[in-house]
């Protein structure tokens, strides 16, 4: 495929075929090569010919091959003329990256690490299979898909700072329970409030280098040392069946012609299968900011319990990394609201945009960029440039490269623990063979793809953190 | 013959599975997705359901069955360690299987080392029966 460098870390698939905008990867050489090994470039392609997408399909520096859309893809759709897909959201809807900032240092929190893990191991639910906390009814449930983050709230899980602080104050407005199927609501019953397996994870970390002192100062991250607490998941089996069941209520609606992947499969985003896969999806993305509210809770008791505080233990922001979203942003000079699609990708408003919280509206909203397990995250902030380049977006990890199987092959679990515990780093899971599959060797290098976020001006480095203690599911 | 090759994929779980029949691949590739969660056969087959799914095409249809792997191990708690019974019927536009699963409640006699989100349509084929040997290919988001 013809893929031509048009500006430093930028490369354009030319528009051809079918295509109705070009195609644009952000990634440096050494990235595109990772991203070449797939079919990310086609996929990137296929997007592009969606009927109504404005501008171009974008590619984030951390992509790979998905289903449909490509992992790390942000498309934008006109809302008269174009389409919402399942496939571009993904299947774990809101799986996202919540952030806490505390006013311990690392030196206070090690000597403790091995016991705060193991009281957060006994509180929050995680791994496959396991049921959470509370037993919900029916009526309980499709409340917490209305109100989300605010349910969680209400009950006495958190406080309302905290919701200030998420994305949609941890409730997208236009979520409907009623859109949902039987079956997503009876997975939906008993995972509320769990971690799940997979990528997720809770961490305790360290800040380990600031790069923006300002920013840092703004969203809570003031020195070295200073411990925060990363939470990673998302809406779980609710979120997947509701991706199951759209994708296969839009192919029997539709039919699957033409479609070059099945999971391109989309409806018109003001039909009624468009409407209902959205109101769905809303409800699924509220489902997720309410698990991580109460898991971000269940945290700060067990620091109250172990350490004798929950000093300082604040909220940064909650992102979503798989999402559509309805936004305002300029096409054509233009301005006008869009169905904007991020799939792996992280929402990167700059200055002034009145969907950040008041705190942050004068700088630009935090990105938060998980590393793989053991690894460093980065703290981002959004960027007027990325308005441009983007749709306001950036990358949201480090991206898999080596396949479970091969990961499996070459690691074990229990010899990861080890090493990760001489370089101070204490891991729990579940499941060893889970640890093993999650090698951080098995992923892209987070730091290259932060870099050329950084260089490109679509999300700005803020804070550098290091894990001390990592719970996987 | 064997009953399933796991493959490898980079980001997910991808497999085949091969029967005599497409009946007996699809069996295979319900045991080869719970072989991504758990060792299925060291499950003891104590509790019984029925499962019923249609769909337009063998894809759709085959994306549903194994589906139900994922389900009944959410909602019910339930982990496959067979397949009985296995038929499937064609209709003027639509596919349908029905089957038992025997397997066994989660407790803490069996170990759950993996997550299958979904079952995709990615790279997915359905191969004719050449030979004796018909192969079915699945993805599943991990």
């Amino acid at each position: 495929m013809e893929l031509v460098k048009t500006a430093e870390n930028t490369w354009e698939i030319p528009r051809h075929g079918e295509m109705k905008v070009p195609a644009v990867i952000y990634a440096s050489a050494r990235l595109l090569q990772d991203i070449k090994h797939d079919l990310t470039l086609e996929q990137a392609r296929n997007v592009a010919c969606l009927p109504g997408i404005q501008r171009m399909s974008y590619t984030m520096p951390d992509a790979h091959q998905g289903y449909g859309f490509p992992i790390g893809g942000v498309a934008a759709f006109d809302l008269d003329e174009g389409i919402i897909s399942p496939g571009g959201v993904g299947y774990d809807i809101n799986c996202g990256v919540r952030l806490l900032r505390t006013e311990f240092t690392e030196a206070e929190i090690s000597p403790k690490r091995k016991e705060l893990l193991a009281e957060i191991f006994k509180e929050v639910p995680a791994g496959v299979g396991r049921g959470g906390v509370t037993k919900l009814s029916r009526n309980v449930l499709k409340e917490i898909l209305v109100k989300g983050a605010e349910w969680a709230v209400e009950n006495g899980y958190g406080t309302p700072g905290d919701l200030e602080r998420t994305e949609e104050r941890g409730r997208m407005i236009d979520a409907d329970p009623e859109s949902l199927s039987d079956r997503a609501l009876e997975r939906g019953i008993p995972q509320l409030g769990t971690l799940g397996a997979g990528n997720h994870f809770l961490e305790f970390q360290k800040v380990v280098e600031i790069f923006d002192e300002n920013a840092a100062r703004t969203f809570g991250i003031h020195s070295e040392g200073q411990v925060t607490i990363m939470i990673h998941c998302g809406s779980r089996g609710l979120g997947h069946q509701v991706a199951s069941d759209h994708i296969e209520f839009m192919e029997n609606r539709f039919g699957i012609a033409g479609l070059p992947d099945r999971e391109l499969v989309h409806a018109p985003f003001r039909s009624d299968l468009g409407q209902r896969y959205y109101r769905s999806m809303c409800a699924a993305v509220n489902y997720a900011f309410a698990n991580r509210q109460m898991i971000a809770h269940w945290v700060r008791d067990v620091f109250r319990r172990v350490v004798g505080s929950a000093h300082g233990m604040d909220q940064v922001y909650d992102v979503c990394h798989n999402v559509a979203k309805l936004e305002r942003h300029r096409v054509r000079d233009i301005e006008k609201q869009l169905c904007v699609h991020r799939k792996g990708a992280t929402r990167s408003f700059g200055p002034g945009r009145p969907e950040v919280p008041e705190a942050y509206r004068a700088l630009g909203q935090p990105v938060i960029i998980p590393g793989s397990m053991g690894t460093a995250s980065y703290i981002l902030i959004g960027t007027e440039e990325a308005e441009e380049k983007s749709f306001s977006s950036t990358a949201h990890g480090a991206g898999r490269v080596m396949s479970r199987h091969e990961a499996l092959r070459r690691f074990r679990g229990e010899q990861i623990r080890d090493e990760l515990a001489e370089r101070g780093i204490e891991l729990r899971s579940t499941s060893w063979k889970g640890v093993a599959e999650e090698a951080s060797a098995a992923y892209k290098d987070v730091d290259e793809v932060v870099r050329v976020s950084h260089e490109l001006g679509i999300g700005r480095l803020v804070a550098k953190v290091a894990p001390i203690g990592v719970m996987k599911g | 013959m064997e009953r399933y090759r796991i493959l490898p994929h980079t980001a997910d779980g991808k497999f085949q599975a091969f029967g005599e029949t497409l009946e007996e691949a699809f069996a295979n590739a319900a045991l080869a997705t719970a072989s991504l969660m758990w060792d299925w056969t060291k499950v003891e087959p104590k509790v019984r359901f029925a499962v019923r799914v249609r769909g337009r095409d063998l894809q759709q249809l085959l994306v549903k069955f194994l589906s139900e792997v994922i389900y009944l191990m959410e909602t019910r708690r339930f982990l496959l360690a067979g397949v009985s019974g296995l038929k499937m019927d064609q209709e003027e536009e639509s596919y349908g299987i029905e089957a038992t699963f025997q397997g066994d409640e989660i407790s803490g006699r069996y170990k759950i080392y993996g997550d299958v989100k979904a079952v995709t349509y990615n790279d997915m084929r359905i191969e004719g029966c050449d030979c004796g040997v018909c192969t079915v290919q699945v993805v599943v988001d991990m």
